[in-house]
């Protein structure tokens, strides 16, 4: 999809205030969400597109925003009810900040809707703080009229970086597997859809158990494992064509899919006469390099964001406990020393942790540790709790919760552990995988 | 050719016929009440000869119901994230290579599967050592490993619904399926 953004040609108005003091800290484990205000876009004028009207796409932008921010934790947005002004298309440059004062909004993001001659629109996102009376950011973005939906998210991106100095996350995907049916004939098929929830597609039909999806850095491409003709084995799911390709020609089992940062490479496991090791596979060269020996399990191997380490699980030791390995499988060690077991280890896109599932007591959980095995911290605890997946900026963790009853559902929480919340999907759910933003 | 004769005494496999009965009766007859039926399970049958009939003798031989009532039953247990065969499992799978060597043109693959108290990557693993150790028994007792092939379901197809140990312990196990041909 075409999403060009601009800043500089937008308006003419001075760069956003350097000194503006608004600031949302997310590592400290925010208590209070900043109150934001975001009103309607204004139409810029008012034109019908194939989406709706200028008006009524201004409209639904405010809200994606708005759920977006809220989705967070970080933000608060204030009653549209409470509004003491409106905002037409003067009110987006020169806010009524007073107005907005009197409410207690922190923070305000308003902008424009127009329509263009070649039936997309532009989308101008401009936020302030309110107090300071400043700017503290603005961007365009020109798209499809059926594009509006990402400039929103683009839109909630930028006041989420500005006012946090983390890249935002919002425009993005979450591939996960799609259950019914009841524990003893479950029905699994692959399902994508956009960060909110929106646009939910089923890309499998469910004729065959599929497992663990992740997507690839250029997100168009996606691993997973696929029992079709029973034989389980790693496949790649091209999302534009639907085009499902089996991985490599082994007689094993082949599981535990995970791309490499560049795309050049898969990791995942074989189990070769029952015997489970690590394997890196080139997708160009087709060529097989076994990273572990030994006969421990050795699985769930998930790369450095630079690529030149593996953090995997092996229960080499006993149980179940996390290794880090260099990339080439030289110089393995352990890192968890925690009580339990710990599993399914996932690189957090920053580098600075690993999310893990931690076994013990009869409970499931969700952590996180750096990567010398330090700093472990338990996020989650639940009856199943497992399979964490990283945001795109690594600071959201989704991850599958699994009850009593055999149901799951896809949850999210922050790494202080705080803004724990379900992922609505339209059946029961697991095994996310979270896409890098969308270019 | 001889006749394939159950070594299971008649009256198992006649409670066997009672109990899938009901779930069959002839459409042309109205299905009595409940309470009017027989009480005992053995009386049951009576009123349906066809049933005894079909109950004794539908078990192919070299099926997977042949399987199961010559070697009486077809899947073996483990302890929790354990691979190994403990005696009641061993003693299962030497009726499975008594069987197989009955029916030398019989292929199985040997099902691994484990209980949901674990990670689904691991877990897939695991039933991979279970089915594997499955057939390393059956491989030791002189059946050729080309008739013997495995794959692992992981926690993805437990044979019974629960979250409780009585549940779990059952869908620990590796199971000897008969291929078809």
């Amino acid at each position: 999809m075409r999403l060009i953004l601009f800043t500089a040609a937008l308006f003419a108005a001075p760069a956003f205030a350097q000194s503006a003091p608004l600031r949302v800290d997310i590592n400290a484990g925010l208590m209070q969400p900043m109150p934001i205000a975001v009103p309607a876009f204004a139409p810029g004028n008012g034109a019908s597109t194939e989406a709706g009207t200028t008006t009524q796409i201004g409209e639904r932008a405010a809200q994606v925003i708005a759920n977006d921010l809220k989705s967070s934790g970080l933000f608060r947005p204030l009653d549209p009810a409470a509004y003491t002004t409106t905002v037409g298309i003067d009110d987006v440059l020169k806010p009524d900040f007073p107005a907005w004062r009197t409410i207690a909004a922190q923070a305000l993001v308003t902008g424009t809707v127009t329509a263009n001659p070649d039936g997309g629109i532009t989308l101008a996102c401009y936020a302030y703080d309110v107090f300071a009376g400043a700017e503290i950011a603005r961007q365009g973005f020109v798209t499809t009229a059926a594009g509006w939906r990402r400039a929103a998210h683009k839109c909630a991106d930028l006041v989420y970086s500005r006012l946090t100095g983390e890249s935002g996350y919002f425009d993005s995907r979450i591939v996960y597997v799609s259950e019914t049916g009841t524990r003893t004939k479950r029905i699994k098929r692959l399902a994508i859809m956009d960060q909110d929830g929106a646009g939910h597609r089923f890309l499998t039909s469910g004729q065959n158990l599929v497992l663990t999806p992740r997507f690839a850095p250029g997100q168009q491409t996606i691993t997973y494992m696929s029992f079709e003709n029973n034989r389980p084995r790693v496949w790649i799911y091209t999302l534009g064509s639907g085009r499902q390709e089996a991985v490599g020609q082994f007689s094993a089992m082949t599981f535990a899919p995970r791309f490499s940062p560049d795309g050049q490479n898969l990791v995942f496991s074989m189990a070769v006469g029952g015997n489970t090791d690590i394997y890196r596979f080139n997708l160009a060269t087709r060529s097989t390099t076994r990273l572990t020996s030994g006969p421990g399990i050795d699985t769930s191997p998930s790369y450095s964001p630079d690529g030149t380490k593996i953090v995997f699980e092996s229960d080499r030791g006993g149980s179940q406990q996390l290794y880090v390995m260099n990339a080439d499988g030289s110089g393995q060690s352990r890192i968890s020393f925690g009580e339990g077991r710990s599993a399914s280890p996932v690189w957090s896109p920053r580098g600075d942790y690993i999310a893990f599932t931690r076994m013990g007591g009869g409970r499931f959980g969700v952590g996180v540790m750096r990567p010398d095995g330090s700093g472990e911290r338990l996020l989650t605890n639940g009856f199943q709790d497992e399979s964490p997946a990283w945001s795109p900026n690594g600071r959201v963790i989704l991850f599958a919760r699994g009850d009593r009853s055999g149901r799951s559902g896809l949850w999210s929480v922050d790494i202080s552990g705080l803004n724990e919340r379900r992922i609505a999907t339209p059946l029961d759910a697991s095994d996310p995988a979270w896409s890098p933003l969308l270019p | 050719m001889t006749r394939y004769l159950p070594k299971l005494p008649l009256l198992a496999l006649v409670l066997l016929a009672a109990a899938c009965a009901p779930k069959k009766p002839p459409a042309t007859m109205e299905a009595p009440p409940a309470s009017a039926r027989p009480e005992t399970p053995a009386a049951a049958p009576m009123d349906r000869p066809a049933t005894v009939e079909t109950g004794a003798s539908s078990i192919v031989p070299g099926s997977q119901d042949d399987l199961r009532a010559q070697a009486g039953g077809d899947t073996v247990l483990f302890a929790y994230d354990s691979y190994e065969l403990d005696g009641e499992a061993r003693a299962t799978l030497l009726k499975h290579a008594t069987w197989l060597r009955a029916n030398p043109n019989v292929r199985v693959t040997l099902e691994g599967h484990c209980d949901e108290r674990g990670t689904r990557e691991y877990n897939l693993a695991l039933g991979d050592r279970r089915a594997n150790s499955a057939k390393n028994f059956l491989a030791t007792q002189g059946i050729d490993v080309a008739r013997l092939s495995t794959i692992s379901y992981g926690k993805e197809k437990p044979a019974v619904d629960g979250a409780d140990e009585a549940a779990y312990a059952r869908n620990r196990r590796a199971v000897t399926m008969v291929m078809s041909r």
